[in-house]
């Protein structure tokens, strides 16, 4: 017997070390490594004592920060103790992002008798002068590398990271990128556009005027050819950057986040979403390890959004998934139909081709409203 | 009563009024220095800011003449732009002379005129003061031939003055009580006393000004509105030294206020005579004109939910501001509002800065229009100031709209470029003359809706700030007027509409889609700004839609982040107007109301 019905969660582990900030980055994250050890500590002891939401998961996503910068070991130690105090699912997805700087053919093979099951390779691109913009530490030749070597490690469930609209480089060039992407019949491909996070030391580059960032036409067309070339090459836009070959390579994962599933969010500065409840832990790696340590909670804040803010989250989470908003769903999770709250806007912004409507229940996005996701949520929101 | 000189300082815009006022009340130390403001009576923050009187204020300053006797004298200081001639007209009802202050360098203006005349339709002693003298490009003896051409008033009692240096005012002061009469009236006669003038204290009520004609009055005393037979019992009566001093008693001939606990709002009209209840005097005195409004235009709340504070704030503001005249109107863009009439733009834009500071509330305004006079095909006559009213065309057989006669006083070498400007405006230039041999006064009859808008700064620009310009209104003439609407993504957007000449129609609508354009933010499709007349399509104008508005990630910490963000937003539409499908900001409504060229 499982713990729970309804939706299987997922467990997200954040290892906020990286070998180098990169200037664009936002995420939490530390160079300083001399914590590593006692971070995973802390891990395992908030998955042993701290209290815990009683959920059946059947993913885990190592993100980072550098998740790839622990030792197999530890890495072992984390799906153990995530097998050993959850009540995890037979079929479980454990994914790893990879920084390529940061493994080699033997680690790889490591993490894969680990229990990982599933790599998600942080190319960002191939191309070195791009990755140098960028701060990686890697470049373009690693970066396959890590790719080729992953494959031969056994993995059959890779994905790659790419990274858009770099400023000063040219749409023919990222047509390339993505030429050498496909290359390796990967069944999962990420593109981001780069967003320039104020706060990061790339945004006050951009402040200092020593770059300009692309300008939205090219931001569109970029986007659009990611669409029509990766549509061409097979594959399942299935998120507004996510793309995946077959629905079986999805991020099971990430899934979860726009559908509102439940997930537990383990380490500094994770966000869970449980019953209905959002919370997250500290941000700073110390004081998430103090807090744990002496058997504190490292909850930092929580909030269990209203009706309204959740029909919000509903919209904006479901158009970006290629499913869409499911409006039988809405109906009895909210006990309102779509259509008499959104039904205006949704005439105009299918009249404008930025909607359409699939299976006839579902409100998707059309590839120009995908260019447009978060405008065409704005609209409908305004109608909550 | 002989100690009391009541008396106003007019003068043409700028010409120093408030200066000279602020030297006159130094000059009797009420005001500690540390207390004193430049332009002391100008208080409304709108005036200060934009150095311009737009209310009188009245104040009372004792002073020993050179005869050794105290006097009070009551000065009112005016605001000299032609919106507010009402407030001098007021003014001068409660007083027996008049300061008229002009500029050395500027000397005598179309205000100057206009206000001398005013003065004297209420036979009003009038001392010409010269100010400014201290100016590099003053010319004392140009002014004081211009005193006597121009005004035909003796030159000789003028006194040169610089307010801004302090000089001439001691014979100024003296001037003031040798030189103007004391007010006459019969203090043991029954109570009679003239509201010139009023204001709202939150706490106390109206707080009504007035002058005292005949009789006294005190606490405590039952007095009685004569135009509707209202009853109040004083609570307190006294003068104004920027504060109120409250006295014991005030009699005939005296300015002052009382405060009586009146919340209701439309029992104090200005212009009303007070009398005692037991013991009233035989006749209400003349009162005023009605101000007559000549711009209309309506205002709504940005926020629908502000419509009672809208309404509220006007009530109030009414109080003070005796001109301004308001009804409901409604819109479908914009939910309920209020149609309002004013004395012109500049009365316009005060009321609107004044709702908006003084009441916190933040306002749409359509497009001014004067009223039309529209003859329906069954003979009847409608007068028309709101667009939304305009009738069906199929039924108007004829339109009028109303003309003033425009004085304009100049150097004669403006005079090319005023012709153009005013034929331009479809004027009639109906007679000119000469001051002199290089001043000249240039008289046209010009359609009121084409001076409304910018007209005075167009004359100020071509005549390098030395033409001004004063006008009545005279009669109604035959037009050619049609209706203008403005569609968005073919929604008519009925708050836009305006009623023009049928020349002017397509360079209006060509402008105010161009100005549209500039102020609807782009939205995720394309957006049609249209100007119509009829069904017919006379200008049109095109936002392209942005390609791209998506952030790239989202995930687990990402969703609360977002949706406050998205919350936020949301917030901010409701200050959106919604047209159909297309949102139009607060400013683009505003952007119409300035068409400067
Ligand atoms: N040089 C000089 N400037 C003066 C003198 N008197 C006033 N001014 C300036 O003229 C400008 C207008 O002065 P105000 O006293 O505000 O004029 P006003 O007649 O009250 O103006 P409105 O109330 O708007 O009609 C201000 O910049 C004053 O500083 C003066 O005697 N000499
Ligand atoms: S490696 Fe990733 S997490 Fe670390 S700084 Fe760079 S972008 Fe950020
Ligand atoms: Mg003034």
């Amino acid at each position: 017997m499982k713990a729970m019905a309804g939706k299987p969660a997922g467990i997200y582990v954040h290892i906020p070390f990286c070998v180098r900030k990169c200037p664009y980055c936002d995420f939490y994250s530390v160079a300083d490594l001399s914590r590593i050890d006692s971070y995973v500590d802390a891990l395992l002891h908030e998955m042993a004592f701290c209290e815990k939401p009683r959920v059946c998961p059947d993913t885990i996503y190592f993100g980072g920060g550098t998740p790839s910068i622990l030792s197999s070991t530890m890495i072992g130690r984390i799906i153990d103790g995530a097998f050993r105090f959850f009540d995890m699912s037979d079929n479980v997805e454990v994914t790893l992002e990879v920084n390529p700087g940061t493994v080699d053919a033997s680690r790889l093979s490591a993490f894969r008798d680990a229990g990982i099951n599933r790599l998600i390779i942080g190319a960002q691109s191939f191309d070195d002068e791009k990755l140098n913009f960028l701060g990686r530490i890697h470049d373009g030749s690693e970066a396959k590398t890590a790719i080729r070597e992953a494959g031969r490690a056994g993995f059959e469930n890779i994905g790659i990271d790419l990274i858009c609209g770099i400023p000063g480089r040219e749409a023919g060039d990222w047509e390339k990128e993505l030429k050498t992407a496909l290359s390796f019949s990967l069944p999962h491909l990420s593109c981001y556009m780069l967003t320039i996070e104020p706060g990061t030391p790339l945004y006050s580059d951009m402040e200092d005027g020593r770059f300009s960032p692309v300008a939205e036409n090219l931001a569109a067309d970029l986007f659009e050819v990611t669409m029509e070339v990766l549509d061409r090459a097979g594959y399942d836009h299935y998120e507004i950057s996510n793309f995946a070959k077959m629905p079986g390579f999805r991020s099971r994962h990430n899934c979860k986040y726009w559908t509102g599933a439940p997930y537990v969010g383990l380490g500094a500065s994770a966000h869970s979403h449980v019953k209905g409840e959002r919370y997250w832990n500290v941000r700073s790696a110390d004081r998430y390890i103090a807090r744990v340590s002496s058997g504190l909670s490292p909850v930092d804040g929580k909030e269990r959004p209203d009706t309204d803010q959740q029909m919000i989250e509903a919209v904006y989470l479901g158009l970006r998934a290629a499913e869409g908003i499911d409006s039988r769903a809405f109906e009895l999770r909210f006990g309102r139909a779509c259509n008499e709250i959104f039904g205006r806007e949704i005439a105009t912004l299918s009249r404008h081709g930025l909607l359409e409507s699939c299976d006839d229940n579902r409100i998707c996005l059309t590839r120009q409203g995908k260019l447009k996701a978060d405008a065409v949520a704005g609209r409908l929101i305004g109608c909550i | 009563m002989n100690r009391i000189r009541n008396f106003s300082i007019i003068a043409h815009i700028d010409h120093g009024k408030s200066t000279l006022s602020d030297r006159l009340i130094q000059s009797t130390d009420i005001v500690s220095a540390r207390d004193f403001k430049d332009q002391m009576l100008d208080t409304m923050d709108i005036e200060r800011e934009r150095g311009i009187t737009i209310k009188s204020q009245t104040i009372c300053l004792p002073y020993t003449g050179s005869d050794g006797v105290l006097y009070n004298l009551n000065l009112i200081d005016t605001p000299g732009h032609v919106d507010f001639s009402y407030e001098v007209s007021r003014a001068l009802a409660s007083c027996e002379g008049a300061l008229l202050v002009i500029d050395a360098s500027q000397g005598v203006e179309a205000q100057t005129i206009a206000n001398m005349y005013l003065a004297l339709e209420h036979d009003l002693v009038i001392i010409p003061i010269i100010n400014k003298i201290d100016l590099p490009s003053a010319d004392i003896d140009m002014v004081k031939a211009q005193i006597e051409s121009d005004l035909g008033l003796d030159p000789g009692p003028a006194i040169c003055a610089s307010a801004k240096e302090g000089k001439g005012i001691a014979d100024i002061l003296e001037a003031v009580v040798t030189q103007l009469p004391p007010p006459q009236g019969d203090a043991g006669a029954p109570f009679k006393a003239l509201i010139f003038d009023s204001d709202y204290d939150p706490y106390r009520g109206t707080i009504v000004h007035f002058r005292v004609i005949d009789g006294s009055i005190r606490p405590r005393d039952r007095i009685m509105f004569m135009s509707n037979n209202a009853e109040y019992i004083v609570e307190e009566v006294g003068i104004f030294r920027i504060a109120r001093i409250p006295q014991k008693v005030l009699s005939a001939g005296q300015v002052g206020y009382l405060i009586a606990g009146i919340k209701t709002v439309s029992d104090t009209r200005c212009g009303d005579t007070i009398t005692h209840a037991d013991k009233p005097c035989d006749s209400a005195m003349p009162g005023f004109k009605e101000p007559k409004p000549v711009v209309f235009s309506s205002m709504y709340p940005v926020s629908t939910d502000d419509y009672p504070e809208l309404k509220d704030a006007l009530e109030k503001l009414k109080l003070n501001d005796a001109a301004l005249i308001y009804e409901q109107d409604a819109s479908a863009a914009l939910g309920f509002g209020f149609r309002c009439g004013f004395l012109g733009l500049l009365h316009l834009e005060v009321v609107q800065e004044r709702l908006e500071r003084e009441y916190d509330l933040s306002l749409i305004i359509t497009a001014p229009s004067v009223k039309y006079e529209v003859v329906m095909s069954d003979d009847t006559v409608t007068l028309i100031d709101n667009p939304a009213l305009y009738p069906d065309p199929v039924n108007i057989v004829q339109t009028r709209e109303p003309y003033i006669r425009a004085s304009i006083i100049t150097p004669d070498r403006y005079m090319g470029a005023i012709m153009n400007l005013c034929l331009e405006r479809r004027g009639i230039n109906t007679n000119y003359q000469y001051f002199s041999s290089n001043r000249m006064e240039m008289v046209f009859e010009l359609p009121l809706a084409e001076v409304v808008y910018d007209f005075y700064d167009r004359l100020k620009s071509i005549t390098q700030g030395y033409g001004s310009f004063d006008y009545d209104l005279i009669d109604y003439r035959t037009t050619d007027l049609v209706k203008l609407d403005f569609l968005v993504n073919g929604e008519r957007v009925d708050a836009l509409s305006q009623l023009v000449h049928r020349d002017k129609a397509t360079a209006r609508a060509r402008q105010t889609c161009k100005k549209l354009r500039e102020e609807i933010p782009r939205h995720m499709f394309k957006v049609a700004i249209q100007g119509a007349v009829g069904g017919k399509i006379i200008a049109r104008e095109t936002i392209s839609a942005f390609r791209k508005d998506v952030t790239a990630k989202c995930y687990g910490g990402d969703i609360s982040r977002k949706r406050k963000l998205l919350e936020k937003q949301k917030k901010g539409k409701k200050r959106m107007k919604m047209a159909g499908e297309v949102m139009i900001p607060q400013s683009a409504f505003l952007s119409v109301l300035k068409t400067s060229e």
